[in-house]
């Protein structure tokens, strides 16, 4: 067991740590304002392009081709540096390469990871969020295409995406799970309307809703066989769990390491409340970025995303929620004009409990695939 | 990087867990049983477990904190009622002062509230309670001189006390003799008491680990047997949504404890101490929730002295306590990020 760096990590550590200072695009600090989502495709293509983005994927599809503990050290860099996350694709690359075939991946994997197309992920309905597999979107197919109607909501990136991951209904006539298929959808097409939705926190260019009328589908963007779509999708909803591919931790280490510098730099104007709240955080992202070590080394024994997922999303889901609670108690509301990032902070945070699968949901796996506890 | 165990980790583990399931306790009868207990505790002797702090070639400890934690994780699981925390904390003590191995069983004398080594005055007696007492005669404590920390030696007697059930306790007697202990090369550095409190910090923590471990299992075999409404207890989201967060605690504070074994002989003195106690305020925390969870879900019988519930309880109580809790180990984290005292904190 070791925890240190290999010569080839602390390398590319400080090569990174030497990249940052020209590179940091000085977005605002976390998912609090619409100017970071509007900055993050161009910090998507400044990490491509310096050979910092997809580390553990395949070269193939323009990824480095390393050890997925290559993920993490990027992750305490950008924290360090005060950077913004990585932007977090993970869950959409590993559902293609899971499941696509290689004309799927050739056609749209490398425009993903290197960020010249943006993607949204089509799956939850007004009426199908927690139960996902009721979803009633259609695809019926046309000749060469398929043609479909339906309505998306909680589509991340849905304004700025050019293609849709899509689950739409294909076979009625089967068990609901084995009814859905998967598409690659462009965007760009007259039976398609999206517009944006308003979080708590007031940001507008992350969530949205999309609906299809009457929108084509080539039958050769199928990800996966006709009435493969679930499998895939719980393929992307498990990565969605894990700290690991979605770099959270640079994003809790940035919000603690300026809560830290400004008690530090007002000792004397701080409760003991303040304080134990801010120790709370420092100790649950300091576990996170551990158990994200302990978790991406796991991998090497070729371990992969699971039931313990769920345990994943749930200590993260802890750790971001704290964080929160730090953030309101530590920097407080500016219940005036002043700066509102403290405030907008907290309120994300809610968010961490309900997106890839509420925490409800993932004590039900954990309950069931791994305390091996009856159903109800 | 690469966090794993090694091979021989594991199988260190696997032993562990074997003994452990062989000859620990399976109820609470079993505590009463000195046949038993006297087999496991040969048996751990016998593996040498105790010497895993004792110096080898040198100065150096014959195994690292992460081989410790491992032992320490499989005891708190299997509530082994052998002494493990004393002794390898007094050995560590013997190495960092280049004494020789104790020439009988000893353990460690702790403040009356556990958070820190017993410092006595010279001429003024020993305050304090020795932990994980089961076999020891002695207890080391430091006297404090110009040069350094010194060792020296209370002799124990008197009838323990058993806040945990199977680590009894013992406070000194004031009119114990202090002895210098025979043969130490050096007195202790500030420097050497930070490295001994990180470790005895993580492996409190492995111990917390351990025992949440064994915790959420009992419960989970109570939940999935139990039946009421005519369906098994464990079939309920309002149970299984408590234990899945009790599992799940569990693994965070794993993964903390780790790094902080590790940290024991791999960090700088001051770095390895913030590992532990990041470690050891989650574990403390989590700890108690979790041993509460497991006695919630057993209903009226997990507040019976039957059910093994509390045994993990008081086990966890009391490592929750060892070198400081979860409030002293946030003060302790705080600080290494340049925050201090004066907020109500110890």
């Amino acid at each position: 067991m070791d925890f240190r760096d290999s010569a080839d990590e602390a390398a590319f550590r400080l090569r990174l740590r030497e990249w940052l200072p020209a590179h940091n695009p000085g977005l605002p600090p976390s998912s609090t304002d619409d100017a970071y989502w509007a900055g993050m495709a161009g910090w998507h293509r400044a990490l491509y392009d310096g050979g910092f983005f997809g580390m553990s994927w395949p070269t193939a599809i323009g990824g480095q081709g390393l050890p997925p503990v290559y993920e993490v050290l990027v992750d305490e860099e950008l924290a360090a540096a005060g950077a913004p996350p990585r932007p977090s694709l993970g869950y959409l690359v590993q559902g293609l390469l899971e499941h696509g075939s290689d004309r799927i991946h050739r056609r749209f994997l490398p425009g993903i990871v290197n960020g010249r197309d943006r993607w949204c992920q089509g799956f939850s309905e007004p009426d199908a969020g927690s139960d996902l597999a009721s979803l009633r979107t259609r695809a019926d197919r046309e000749g060469d295409d398929y043609v479909v109607t339906g309505h998306k909501v909680w589509t991340s990136y849905s304004d700025d995406a050019e293609w849709c991951l899509l689950l739409a209904r294909t076979d009625h006539d089967v068990p609901i799970h084995r009814g859905i298929s998967a598409f690659a959808v462009p965007m760009g097409q007259p039976g398609i309307r999206q517009r944006p939705l308003r979080m708590i926190n007031g940001v507008t260019k992350e969530f949205g809703e999309v609906h299809f009328d009457g929108a084509r589908v080539p039958a050769s963007n199928m990800v996966g066989g006709p009435g493969e779509g679930w499998a895939l999708a719980m393929t992307v909803v498990s990565h969605e769990r894990e700290p690991g591919e979605l770099g959270y931790v640079a994003r809790y280490g940035k919000v603690v390491n300026d809560l830290t510098a400004r008690v530090r730099s007002h000792p004397d104007g701080v409760t003991a409340e303040q304080v134990r709240e801010l120790g709370w955080a420092l100790v649950e992202v300091e576990m996170l970025r551990l158990h994200v070590r302990r978790r991406l080394s796991d991998r090497l024994d070729g371990v992969t995303h699971g039931p313990q997922g769920s345990v994943d999303k749930l200590l993260m889901t802890w750790t971001e929620q704290t964080v929160g609670h730090a953030s309101l108690a530590v920097a407080g509301i500016d219940h005036g004009h002043g700066d509102h990032t403290p405030l907008r902070t907290y309120l994300y945070s809610r968010a961490q409990s309900v997106m890839g699968g509420t925490s409800q949901i993932q004590r039900n796996l954990v309950a069931r695939r791994i305390l091996g506890l009856p159903g109800s | 990087m690469d966090v794993r165990l090694s091979p021989e980790q594991q199988a260190l583990r696997d032993s562990a867990v074997r003994l452990v399931d062989q000859l620990g306790p399976h109820a609470v009868g079993d505590l009463d049983d000195p046949g038993r207990a006297a087999a496991l505790d040969a048996a751990v002797a016998a593996a040498g477990w105790r010497e895993l702090r004792a110096a080898a070639d040198g100065d150096a400890p014959l195994a690292s904190g992460v081989e410790v934690g491992i032992v320490a994780e499989e005891l708190g699981r299997g509530l082994a009622d052998a002494s493990f925390l004393g002794p390898t904390l007094a050995a560590e003590l013997r190495r960092l002062a280049g004494a020789p191995a104790a020439s009988a069983p000893e353990t460690v004398a702790l403040t009356p509230d556990l958070s820190s080594m017993v410092h006595v005055a010279a001429g003024a007696p020993p305050v304090g309670v020795a932990v994980d007492v089961r076999g020891a005669s002695t207890a080391l404590v430091l006297v404090g001189r110009d040069d350094g920390h010194h060792l020296a030696q209370v002799g124990l007697d008197g009838p323990p006390a058993r806040v945990d059930l199977t680590r009894p306790s013992a406070p000194l007697a004031p009119s114990a003799d202090v002895a210098p202990v025979a043969g130490a090369a050096r007195p202790l550095t500030d420097g050497d008491l930070v490295r001994w409190t990180a470790l005895g910090l993580s492996l409190a923590c492995a111990d917390l680990v351990g025992a949440m471990e064994g915790a959420v299992r009992l419960a989970t075999a109570y939940a999935t047997d139990r039946r009421q409404y005519g369906v098994p207890i464990g079939s309920f989201q309002a149970v299984q949504h408590l234990l899945a967060d009790a599992f799940v605690a569990t693994e965070g504070a794993r993964s903390a404890t780790l790094y902080a074994a590790w940290a024991v002989d791999e960090l700088p003195d001051g770095d390895a101490l913030a590992a532990a106690a990041v470690a050891k305020a989650y574990c403390a925390r989590a700890a108690r929730d979790v041993c509460e969870t497991a006695i919630q879900v057993h209903g009226g019988i997990g507040n019976t002295w039957e059910c093994l519930a509390h045994v993990y309880l008081r086990r966890c109580l009391l490592s929750g306590d060892v070198l400081g809790g979860a409030a002293a180990s946030l003060a302790r984290v705080l600080s290494h990020h340049g925050i201090g005292g004066g907020h109500g904190l110890p």
